[in-house]
């Protein structure tokens, strides 16, 4: 057991795990963060991903120790007091989801992908967004989903 | 969905509390009236009657909110907007006002399960009926209330009032004070002409969108109980293994881990899934390897081998007479593999047992038949259960089947605490029901002018939906063997079922893909060809949209132009596609650049949500047409995670052009397959039409597609 420091969705918070234990795990059973969700448990599909430190990466397949001292978006923690992440709202306003569960590890991945890239092309989007997995089939409504949020985010918000 | 809704209880889980539950069901009464019946027949094709009391459908809450109950669950069809839609236009209450309460074994009427594309059309008419009838109840307590006549009052919103004077008032939720409505009618309403619709019909975005994107929908694996372990379940090497022995003492040295051994089911617990999942390969067991050598290559001839006597689906005219006439014919044999199902949520269940009584949170399509399990599992009476359904992550048809319900009810006995058992990618995929493997062979013929003559065809393990041709055919027959899913004794190394559009699809990949190599040797166009041969108006119409928005050119194939047509019929709608695709010729990788799909679905109750579900179909079908492919050797499944197993991904996606035809006069049908059936033959025509190539398996490797070319050498493009 270690203790390892850490803030999620802009809290700073302190727990005692093994180190090497998936971060994924400890955000759904010890933090209650269930919306971050189990796909393959291989960093195949992309339903677990999160923002570290502004960077999408596969919760699945990174230990809790690596981020010690760095701070933890869940989807959670998205929506800042209430309001909406354009991205969130863009996948509401483009029914850019059925079944949802990938959606939340896709709004995550999209995030991080427009916070470097803010005129992406579809090229770029559809780049960003390969190894995300959906099996309903939502993909081109994503695709404009992220092209309507790039918008958005580009206007200032 | 609303925060008061049964899935948003806080922790534990989805429970709804005691008073909640009062509340729901109306335990205390207050109006009493007489019992009448629902005006529709209560034996609905599901298996069981429905109840006849709209209460059992509905309940208009103290503060005007209107609960909607249903025995279906949302896995991403989008009925949690749809059936809410039906309840708001026929009660005449606004659609936020609706909460939708699903697959709550309790609170919800009896359903056999969501799948088939069944709830819209058996589900549908008896809740428009139920909120048909409990409106015209309403209107008779308005009437005496108001002390007006109910031909001079009028509903909006929920709130009866005076034609002529608006301000003279009353609120549904005033009239009911919360309570179930114990007045029904002795005559039948009608529901409302398509005229009168103000909700249904009408384009409405997921009522769900708000939870899925800020991660506060809950899916079976999100629940967390006080006590609760987390189990990973000790899973043979292949199917048909026998455990021969297991030493469990190494993980029951682990701190805080339990082991637990039940027969053949033998698990490791912790609080954590992770830990849990970490101690299972401690365990050293031994298995006796089945005996069998089948594998992906071998299973066709296999299932002609073990195929039982056929069963003549439908036959007419002479077959030899039509065999005389056609001077063009062609035999030809379609092979389809087993194909996963493969939704992003694992199966997964959380059960917690109090004395002889249950609770259940399953990932499941089949919540009664969960129930069912369940009490199965724990020797207790099947009315000690209860199931409360969440958000179920993709379905397709897998999470009928629901083998992780009766591991964590079992476990839980065991343990004596709440058990999540949440099954791994590797497990889902062992374990999944695949689509069957099957084989279909035809024989037909026309003549040189595009008339068809004879059709025989024959259908091995896929099942008889969309095997019984629909065009002209004055001699035909069509034969199914060995059933759809589950096939016979020996006939499938493991699990089979139903996948989205059962049987549909193996069928309908053969049977348009055989028309179109007709076309081609009367050398005419294959839409012409298909109108030419087709005498169902429905059939021609959905054909000539799909055209119409592709803007098709007509042309014998193959044209070079890489475009394809196929047509059919899945739950009482028509639909028709239209691709185009490149091949590559060099790599054979088949790239689609453009669907067009057009469906006839009679009454269409959400046109986005049925548009939405029309893309899901191209895309999914895209998978079985083009990489998935379960490969397995001697019982054992090769392809265990996404890598080997390959489902479309945002560069496979085409442009998606959809039209959802107007037909109000037909009531509505499935939405949710249909369009899935064509994607085999619509691409394996796309890409003969590109290159020559015919492709008789699915799905299309590029492997495939290059023996296809090496074999079309000689055939030049028109």
């Amino acid at each position: 057991m270690e203790e390892i420091q850490f803030t999620i969705n802009g809290t700073s918070r302190k727990i005692n795990v093994h180190g090497d234990r998936a971060l994924l795990w400890v955000l759904r059973t010890d933090l209650g963060l269930t919306g971050t969700k189990y796909g393959c448990g291989e960093g195949l599909c992309g339903a677990c991903t999160v923002l570290v430190d502004d960077t999408a990466v596969r919760s699945c397949q990174t230990a809790v120790r690596e981020i010690r001292g760095k701070e933890v978006v869940t989807i959670e923690g998205l929506a800042v007091s209430g309001k909406l992440h354009p991205v969130q709202k863009a996948f509401m306003e483009h029914d850019a989801l059925q079944c949802g569960y990938c959606t939340p590890g896709m709004i995550l991945q999209a995030t991080a992908f427009l916070r470097r890239n803010s005129e992406p092309s579809t090229a770029d989007i559809i780049d960003a967004m390969e190894d995300n997995l959906c099996r309903c089939g939502a993909h081109n409504r994503i695709v404009h989903a992220i092209q309507t949020a790039a918008r958005e985010m580009k206007g200032g918000n | 969905m609303k925060p008061d809704h049964a899935f948003h209880e806080p922790v534990p889980g989805f429970q709804v509390t005691r008073r909640e539950f009062l509340k729901l069901t109306g335990s205390s009464l207050l109006v009493f009236f007489t019992v009448g019946q629902l005006p529709f027949s209560p034996q609905d094709a599901e298996g069981k009657p429905l109840p006849t009391d709209f209460n059992a459908f509905l309940k208009i809450g103290l503060d005007g909110r209107v609960s909607c109950f249903t025995g279906k669950i949302e896995m991403g069809q989008g009925v949690i907007t749809s059936l809410a839609q039906m309840l708001a236009d026929e009660l005449d209450v606004s659609l936020d006002s609706v909460d939708m309460v699903m697959g709550d074994t309790d609170l919800c009427p009896w359903d056999m399960g969501t799948f088939g594309s069944r709830t819209t059309r058996f589900f549908g008419p008896p809740l428009r009926a139920a909120a048909v009838e409990a409106r015209a109840v309403l209107l008779e307590l308005a009437s005496e209330r108001l002390h007006v006549p109910v031909r001079k009052l009028n509903v909006e919103n929920g709130e009866v009032f005076e034609k002529t004077q608006p301000l003279n008032r009353v609120a549904y939720a005033r009239l009911t004070q919360g309570k179930r409505i114990e007045r029904h009618l002795s005559r039948p309403v009608k529901v409302k002409d398509p005229s009168e619709f103000k909700i249904m019909n009408r384009p409405e975005l997921r009522r769900d969108a708000f939870e899925k994107v800020t991660g506060k929908a809950g899916y079976a694996g999100d629940i967390h109980l006080p006590g609760m372990l987390y189990a990973s379940i000790l899973r043979p090497p292949a199917h048909g293994a026998r455990l021969l022995s297991a030493d469990v003492s190494e993980a029951e040295r682990i701190e805080e881990v339990r082991v637990v051994r039940d027969g053949d089911l033998i698990a490791v617990l912790h609080d954590h899934p992770d830990v849990a999942e970490a101690a299972l390969p401690k365990i050293k067991a031994e298995f006796e390897q089945p005996k069998s050598d089948l594998s992906d290559k071998t299973i066709f001839d296999h299932l002609l081998k073990v195929a039982p006597a056929g069963s003549v689906l439908e036959s007419g005219g002479n077959l030899q007479a039509g065999e005389r006439e056609a001077k063009l014919r062609f035999d030809a044999t379609y092979l389809n593999s087993y194909v996963a199902h493969a939704p992003i949520e694992p199966h997964t269940a959380t059960v917690r047992v109090e004395g002889n009584r249950a609770t259940v949170w399953p990932s499941s399509q089949t919540p009664f038949r969960a129930k069912e399990e369940a009490a199965q599992a724990l020797g207790i009476p099947v009315e000690n259960v209860r199931v409360i359904s969440p958000f179920v992550g993709g379905g397709f048809g897998g999470k009928t089947r629901n083998l992780q319900v009766g591991e964590a009810a079992r476990l839980a006995r065991l343990t004596g605490r709440p058990v999540q058992v949440a099954w791994s990618r590797k497990e889902e995929f062992f374990y999944d029901s695949f689509r069957p493997a099957a084989v279909v062979k035809i024989r037909s013929g026309g003549t040189e002018h595009g008339a068809i003559r004879f059709w025989d065809y024959h259908v091995y393990f896929a099942g008889d939906g969309g095997a019984a041709q629909f065009y002209r055919i004055p001699n035909h027959r069509t034969v199914s063997y060995g059933r759809g899913w589950g096939g016979t004794p020996g006939s499938h190394p493991f699990a089979t079922g139903a996948w989205r559009a059962p049987a549909n699809n193996t069928n309908t990949f053969a049977r348009e893909s055989q028309i179109d190599i007709m076309a081609a040797q009367a050398k005419m166009d294959p839409l012409v060809f298909r109108l030419r041969n087709l005498a169902d108006e429905r059939m021609k119409r959905v054909l000539k949209a799909a055209a119409e928005k592709f803007g098709w050119k007509k042309s014998p194939v193959p044209s070079g132009r890489g475009r394809g047509i196929a047509c059919g019929t899945n739950s009482g709608t028509y639909v028709a596609t239209i691709a185009e695709v490149e091949v590559e010729k060099r790599s054979g990788a088949i790239s689609v650049k453009r669907v067009v799909c057009a469906q006839d679905m009679g009454l269409s109750i959400n046109p986005e949500g049925a548009a939405i579900q029309v893309e899901g179909c191209i895309t999914m079908g895209m998978g079985y047409a083009l990489t998935e492919e379960i490969h397995f050797h001697g019982g054992k499944v090769l392809d265990l995670n996404f890598d080997p197993y390959e489902i479309p991904r945002f560069s496979w996606l085409p442009r998606i052009e959809t039209v959802i035809l107007e037909n109000p006069d037909v009531p509505p049908q499935g939405g949710g397959e249909p369009a899935i059936i064509t994607m085999g033959a619509v691409l394996a025509n796309a890409v003969f039409d590109a290159c020559g190539a015919r492709l008789f398996q699915l799905p299309m490797t590029p492997e495939g597609v290059k023996k296809a070319l090496e074999a079309a050498e000689d055939i030049k493009l028109t």
